[in-house]
């Protein structure tokens, strides 16, 4: 009998590993890396977010500046089909009724949405977590705190943000400021609405990491329910966290639009993604360019939005890793 | 279950009320003025007594009282006078008329009762969502079935992308895009909502139908997206189990398999999503009805909110509320009747 097999008495026989062990952000990393759609959709958020951020600096026209001369300009691309189409270099995706230039309309736009959709996704995050862990965590506040967030969700959401937004507006306007408080306002609305679910999962996580032994072991050494939360559960609880961030970063920038679509968000002449496409919808017929290019930048920024969420969720997903 | 049903319904009470609270009370924070739109040259005096014909005078608990005693006692004693008088199914009973001379939810800009408002949008609301839900799910179940059972073919990633486009872009740029190619472009559908088209024959039928191509299609596209990713992961989830291999080892043909066996054990959680759906596509159904100029509940709310009629808005987001909790219930009750291994105790 040759002796091929290794031998389990010794160590030095079996087959060495070929490479070092690999952390979990690491393996996480590779997870993600697989999902195509996850690794383009964070290519373009990154790019967005270059183009909202350092576009200004690039592009210096300024998207409020009125030329009315410049009015009605195409986008250069209508160059190539059509002779007697108004294009020019110095308004690449063409102006509009006031001779505004597009583009930086675009960035500036895309700065407020942006703007509002993190901030919004941030405050939502902070509330669903703090809900959900305390309500998972102390028995005494599961009951009243998990009934409210009921409550929560059988308000009818668009309605109230509608009135909420429309209500408060002027106060809010006197007291900080136009923009500020406008600001203020749409982050505050969206974010007190939009944190149930974040609460729901972060509070199912707890119950069950509650009951394990490393929390125990925290316990019996005497650390303070404060301590345990911020140093055992979150950590924890991090992963489904960061999914529904990704969730609601999108839900927040289609809300912010949607209110402004629907002429309750910010002052015509702040001007978002929402803002741009309802004041184009109008002039439809002669300009569609004018509603496209905002909405194409929302829908995209939002797809790609939910396809980093999906692959998210499944690098997060320890069953799934390593397929 | 009935039990269950009716622990339920009884939970649902304190909730709208509380739904109701909260949205009072909102609307009592709010600093929009119902006078504002009165002329300055109007006496202070006169104001202030219009403002007391208005209701506002009042403590605010009254004011709350009032208006809750209105819409759930008052309102229906109108519905049966109606009925009595009315109706081929209560019209045989004696006339009642419980609510002559009775307060009813007047609105501040038609000085009417917002219940016919409310009658009025109603069934344009019901029409285009309704229709709109329809279409959405007969097209998402078909396409959710068969990309589950052709896990990562061509169809299922196609399937997969299009269903995450559907459920990316927002109806308020699909809205415009739809106007623009079928309406503009092409000509072939109507750009507005005509809301006083009368259907009495074959060719305003087809007007009707016409016209409701563009919402429809736009609502659609939401929850096709949405019922199809639910309807192929709980397909993908089964299809996994042991009693399918059994069913298959025994001999069953494929269609049975599929379409019996592992359909209607998929379709237990897709129904409830279905169910739950419901109210999120009248709150979405705003936007598209303000698209389209679509005469209908999101329409009216929206315009009594910018005339600051507060009534109206009341009742409007209660009326949501309403749609809100009873799917809520209607979902939580169909799961329990078609799971039998959930049992509520």
């Amino acid at each position: 009998m040759t002796d091929t097999s290794p031998n389990p008495n010794d160590p030095l026989a079996e087959p060495i590993p070929l490479a070092p062990p690999t952390s979990q952000t690491q393996d996480i990393w590779r997870q993600f890396k697989q999902h195509k759609g996850a690794v383009l959709g964070g290519g373009f958020l990154m790019f967005i977010t270059l183009f909202v951020l350092i576009g200004p600096f690039i592009w210096t026209l300024e998207a409020t500046k009125l030329d009315i001369r410049a009015k009605d300009m195409r986008p250069i691309v209508w160059g190539l089909w059509s002779d007697e189409a108004k294009v020019g270099w110095n308004h690449p995706f063409g102006t509009d009724q006031l001779g505004r230039d597009l583009l930086s309309q675009m960035i500036e736009g895309g700065r407020a949405s942006m703007a509002v959709g993190w901030a919004a996704m941030i405050l939502s995050l902070l509330l669903g977590t703090a809900v959900g862990v305390l309500s998972g965590f102390f028995k005494r506040l599961d009951f009243i705190l998990m009934r409210f967030t009921d409550l929560m969700l059988s308000l009818p959401l668009l309605p109230i943000l509608l009135v909420a937004v429309t209500l408060f507006r002027e106060k809010l306007s006197k007291t900080f400021g136009i923009e500020t408080g406008m600001f203020i306002l749409i982050v505050g609305v969206i974010g007190i609405t939009s944190w149930m679910q974040t609460a729901r999962i972060v509070r199912a996580d707890v119950l069950a990491l509650k009951e394990r032994e490393f929390v125990l072991a925290a316990h019996s050494i005497g650390t303070r329910p404060g301590k345990i939360i911020t140093r055992h559960l979150l950590p924890n609880v991090l992963s489904p966290i960061m999914v529904s961030a990704t969730l609601g970063l999108a839900v927040a920038i289609i809300t912010e639009s949607a209110l402004s679509f629907l002429g309750v968000g910010f002052p015509s002449d702040f001007p978002t993604w929402g803002k741009l496409l309802a004041d184009a919808v109008q002039r439809m017929n002669l300009y569609p360019e004018r509603v496209f290019l905002p909405g194409l930048l929302i829908s995209l920024t939002v797809l790609s939005v939910n396809y980093i969420g999906d692959g998210l969720r499944d690098a997060l997903d320890p069953r799934m890793r390593g397929r | 279950m009935l039990t269950f049903t009716i622990r339920r319904l009884l939970l649902s009470i304190p909730t709208l009320l509380f739904i109701s609270l909260a949205i009072f009370m909102l609307l009592q924070l709010s600093p929009g003025d119902p006078m504002a739109q009165v002329p300055l040259t109007v006496p202070p005096e006169v104001k202030e007594k219009m403002r007391e014909a208005l209701g506002l005078g009042q403590p605010v608990y009254v004011q709350y009282w009032k208006w809750l005693v209105q819409f759930f006692w008052i309102e229906p004693l109108v519905f049966v006078d109606w009925a009595t008088a009315n109706t081929w199914w209560a019209g045989w009973l004696p006339d009642t008329g419980f609510a002559e001379g009775k307060l009813r939810v007047i609105s501040w800009q038609t000085r009417g009762p917002v219940m016919d408002l409310v009658i009025q949008s109603l069934p344009q609301t019901f029409w285009v969502v309704g229709m709109s839900y329809v279409v959405g799910v007969a097209i998402a179940l078909p396409i959710g079935i068969y990309s589950a059972y052709r896990h990562y073919s061509v169809f299922d990633q196609t399937g997969t992308f299009v269903t995450m486009i559907g459920f990316s872009i927002p109806p308020f740029f699909t809205g415009p895009l739809m106007i623009w190619i079928f309406a503009v472009q092409l000509g072939w559908l109507p750009s507005k909502y005509n809301t006083v088209l009368d259907v009495v024959d074959w060719d305003t039928f087809v007007l009707q139908m016409k016209q409701m191509v563009l919402p429809v299609m736009v609502l659609a596209l939401q929850t096709t997206a949405q019922i199809s990713r639910y309807m192929r992961s709980a397909m993908l989830d089964n299809l996994k189990q042991d009693y399918v291999r059994t069913a298959r080892a025994k001999g069953l043909k494929e269609g049975v398999v599929v379409m019996v066996h592992v359909l209607r054990n998929s379709m237990i959680p897709v129904i409830t999503v279905i169910a739950l759906g419901i109210p999120a596509i009248f709150g979405g159904a705003i936007i598209t009805e303000n698209v389209f100029a679509v005469n209908g509940l999101g329409y009216q709310l929206l315009i009594a909110l910018f005339a600051s009629d507060i009534p109206t808005v009341m009742t409007f987001t209660f009326i949501f509320a309403i749609l809100i909790v009873l799917f809520n219930l209607i979902a939580d009750v169909l799961y329990g009747v078609l799971d039998p291994r959930i049992r509520y105790d």
